[in-house]
């Protein structure tokens, strides 16, 4: 077959060599280089938007203090007298957890505005790793998340929270929420990429993650609920992942949450993460 | 064919008379109209009237069950406490609609259209006003509704309860003014949007809505005290649950006034400087 | 072989719609071919088919020897796509969108950065190019479009609907980079539902309509199979217009007279038109009759659709969207 010639210039890579095996190994290869590098690339679109659109960055920067303040002073006093330990103590990972859900929701929005302004089209007619248009997205949330997270902790402390658990478990805190807020970004996208719409992906984004994140350990104890939404918050994986990072904060049982987030995150990322990856090569 | 309406020779105080009397008609009837244009807003566009109705009642099942236990209330159960201050907090956070719809219409030349129309221009506004309000105050009875059934109880006679929904609303309309004001300033559907935002959130929530005002630090109880919010707030819990009505009646009837006489006229004021 | 693309039998519909119906294309390399149709017709399907957007129901097609399906991988390092929509990002800068689209096409960072200067200076972007696309002009975007889309040098491009939308002025700046690329070589795949469009651009047009290809060839060939050229008289006073035309109908070649009162003008169909014109102005003059103006009018390809299709290209866009429905 006569390859084609560019017109001038730049010239793509031959096809890959003929064997089977080699074809195979150099496909694979070939594949995840371009996998990660185009990711990579995608990943840098976002976060250019982060820094180019203030709105996005305040409601980032804004978002978890308006929360902070609101849950610390209005209904801290209340709420503070059924937790064991200082409300805010209590507060902050709960607040990181809800607040990043909120963040990497913003995935799923932003797939679907790609669809409906022509981007994908874009993208699909390139030569690109098909995975890297949500992976991109996805990673730049995941960044964002870890950064508001750090922010967070940061003015929590400078309102009084303290670190009761040790420096090492306390450290790994902002780390452990982003890979859960990772995990939960391809829901997200599974939102974004099914309904392809800005307008139907944040309602459904809004309605699911607002019960999601209060029906669990967020906010209050989980005993002061009536009994049978303790069941339900219970096997809520956010409860799971908010205790694990309370008592990384505060000291406290960690195996007997970690084991759950883990187990939810892999599910997330790898059950979750090739649905949305499959629908989105589906679409035509 | 229309015939324009005929002018005649009357005495100068007949002709003033007759000019008011004319005005308000057309005052009324074109509110009228621009409030059948926005209500018809909520039937074209389900994602509205789904963030419009759903959205209340699931933070009234949010409150009640995830907060109710943690948050101490007195001798009330928490729901009886929770349901005005919600209504209260919900009806307000509507009554911005207005403003943003407002901005939008204003950045969208829509309303260049209604200026280049006979009619009379208070009624864009009014119209935007009284439509909100009776959104407001479906969804007041949407949630009452929704509180009743979730073990809500009236222990303060019928009639009071029975007025509850109508004071929220009459509280939201006042509040519509405002963000008309805040519409016709801003001109820009997202600008207001945000504004609002920020002014409506601190007023909602640091008052007497969700949980008692003696529970906040020091700082926060002097601004919960003056808070117009808590007023009626209050004066919505007694009308509900019992209590002195007329001592929190009067604070709340003030602000309502005030801000429909006052804040009313300067809206108007600055939407016709457009 | 000097194909560019060769389309065989190609067919889509989705459900009980058919999109496309059958559709045989060659389009040599190195020249313009001009899709032609209006609103529906299956021109953007038949675009997405051959940029690997889409598989067809049935068929086959090659793209530069690549055949869409079995080797859309490879086929997409050698084609350039820009959309109805363009999809350039508002919040990066022109210089940005166009270094994106090169790093996804796997050119190395160096040969991007390169190639970005000289696609801005190309397309009269320099002065923007530093400034994010939230602000550009309508025009400007369908050029950084564009522009994205050249990065990696592709033999092959496809323009679907390029100026729609446009102003008349960005519209004849954005056939002048057309007529450029061209210049260099590259072969031109472009849909559009201006007739005169295609007129300008386009080395060969394929008029489609419902999903089937009704006519293919150069438009020299079209406006002939359109028939002849037309004569246009406008007459100075409206009541001339009667008496203008009963002369004129005289000289057409189907005895057939168009009468437009409202604006004054009445034209026949001619075989050849130059001659015939000056006998036209004799007999006028001899019935006393005052011109305002007169011409010798070239069919266009609206012409060629009615005669081709029996309705105006508008009458057939409208249909296609009633169905749609």
């Amino acid at each position: 077959m006569n390859l084609p010639q560019a017109v001038n210039g730049w010239r793509p890579e031959p096809p890959a060599p003929s064997t089977p095996v080699r074809e195979a190994i150099g496909s694979v290869l070939y594949e995840f280089r371009w996998i990660i590098a185009d990711t990579a690339m995608l990943t840098w679109r976002m976060l250019m938007h982060y820094r180019r659109n203030p709105e996005m960055l305040l409601s980032t920067i804004f978002g978890p203090l308006m929360f902070l303040f609101l849950f610390t002073y209005v209904f801290g006093g209340a709420i503070g007298r059924s937790t064991e330990i200082n409300y805010i103590d209590y507060l902050l990972p709960g607040v990181l957890i809800q607040n990043n859900i909120f963040t990497v929701m913003q995935t799923g929005i932003g797939l679907a505005d790609d669809m409906q302004k022509g981007f994908v089209d874009r993208y699909r007619s390139l030569p690109m790793a098909r995975s890297a248009v949500i992976g991109g997205r996805v990673v730049a949330t995941t960044v964002i998340a870890f950064f508001s997270a750090i922010w967070t902790i940061g003015i929590a402390v400078v309102i009084g929270m303290r670190f009761h658990g040790g420096f090492w478990p306390g450290l790994s805190l902002p780390f452990v929420v982003a890979l859960f807020c990772f995990g939960f970004a391809w829901i997200s996208a599974l939102v974004g990429v099914s309904v392809r719409d800005t307008q139907t992906a944040s309602s459904i984004t809004f309605f699911v993650a607002i019960p999601l994140t209060f029906l669990s350990s967020t906010f209050v104890p989980i005993e002061t609920m009536p009994g049978w939404l303790q069941a339900f918050a219970g096997v809520n994986p956010i409860t799971q992942v908010v205790n694990l990072s309370r008592n990384l904060a505060q000291g406290g049982p960690i195996a007997v949450y970690a084991l759950p987030t883990f187990l939810w995150t892999v599910f997330f990322v790898f059950g979750i993460g090739s649905l949305a990856t499959w629908r989105y090569k589906r679409i035509s | 064919m229309i015939q324009p309406a005929q002018l005649q020779d009357r005495s100068p105080l007949g002709e003033l008379v007759s000019a008011i009397a004319v005005e308000a008609r057309w005052i009324i009837a074109d509110t009228a109209v621009m409030s059948w244009r926005n209500l018809l807003r909520y039937r074209r566009s389900p994602e509205l009237l789904m963030f419009s109705t759903l959205s209340p009642v699931m933070f009234v099942l949010l409150f009640n069950y995830v907060f109710g236990g943690a948050i101490p209330t007195g001798d009330l159960n928490y729901i009886d406490y929770l349901m005005p201050g919600i209504l209260v907090q919900t009806t307000i956070f509507s009554a911005t609609t207005t403003g943003v719809g407002l901005a939008e219409d204003l950045q969208k030349g829509m309303v260049d259209r209604y200026r280049s129309l006979p009619m009379a221009r208070s009624a864009v506004l009014g119209g935007r006003v009284v439509a909100e309000t009776l959104v407001s105050l479906f969804v007041a009875f949407l949630m009452l509704g929704v509180g009743l059934i979730i073990g809500m109880r009236f222990h303060g006679g019928f009639w009071p309860g029975f007025s509850l929904p109508f004071m929220v609303a009459g509280f939201a309309f006042g509040f519509s003014w405002i963000a008309a004001f805040v519409g016709a300033s801003v001109r820009n559907a997202e600008g207001a949007g945000s504004l609002m935002f920020f002014v409506v959130f601190p007023l909602t929530f640091l008052s007497s809505a969700f949980v008692p005002i003696e529970s906040m630090p020091g700082w926060l109880q002097w601004f919960a005290y003056v808070n117009p919010v808590t007023n009626a707030v209050d004066f919505g819990r007694a009308l509900s649950q019992g209590g002195p009505i007329v001592a929190n009646a009067w604070p709340t009837a003030l602000w309502t006034l005030g801000m429909t006489f006052v804040i009313g006229p300067v809206a108007v004021w600055r939407y016709r400087k457009v | 072989m000097d194909h560019a693309i060769e389309v065989r039998n190609i067919s889509k519909s989705y459900g009980s719609v058919v999109a496309l119906d059958n559709v045989d294309l060659d389009v040599q390399r190195g020249s313009v071919m001009g899709l032609l149709g209006p609103n529906g017709a299956g021109k953007t399907t038949l675009v997405r088919i051959l940029t690997t957007l889409l598989r067809p129901s049935s068929g086959s097609a090659t793209v530069l020897g690549y055949d869409v399906v079995r080797h859309a991988r490879h086929l997409r390092s050698y084609i350039g796509l820009a959309g109805q929509s363009a999809a350039v990002d508002d919040l990066l800068t022109g210089r940005e969108n166009i270094h994106m689209a090169g790093r996804l096409y796997h050119m190395p960072k160096r040969q991007v950065q390169k190639r970005a200067q000289e696609l801005l200076e190309q397309f009269d972007l320099v002065d923007a190019a530093d400034r994010s696309v939230k602000g550009y002009s309508g025009g400007m975007r369908r050029r950084l479009d564009l522009a994205a889309s050249l990065v990696a040098n592709p033999p092959m491009i496809f323009l679907d609907e390029p100026t729609t939308g446009l102003d008349p002025r960005s519209r004849l700046e954005l056939w002048d980079v057309i007529r450029n690329l061209v210049s260099e070589g590259t072969t031109v795949l472009l849909t559009t539902q201006y007739l005169e469009e295609a007129d300008q651009l386009a080395d060969e047009i394929t008029v489609i309509d419902l999903g089937k290809v009704i006519a293919q060839g150069t438009a020299d060939e079209l406006k002939h199979q359109a028939g002849s050229e037309f004569i246009e008289i406008t007459v100075r006073d409206v009541e001339d217009i009667r008496r203008a035309a009963s002369v004129l109908e005289n000289f057409a070649e189907n005895n057939e007279c168009d009468i437009d009162e409202e604006a004054r003008k009445t034209s026949i169909m001619v075989q050849d038109g130059a001659s015939i014109m000056v006998q036209v102005v004799r007999s006028l003059d001899t019935e006393d009759i005052a011109v305002a103006n007169m011409a010798v009018r070239q069919p266009t390809l609206d012409d060629v659709f009615l005669a081709l299709t029996g309705r105006t290209a508008e009458e057939a866009a409208t249909e296609s969207e009633q169905e749609q429905n």
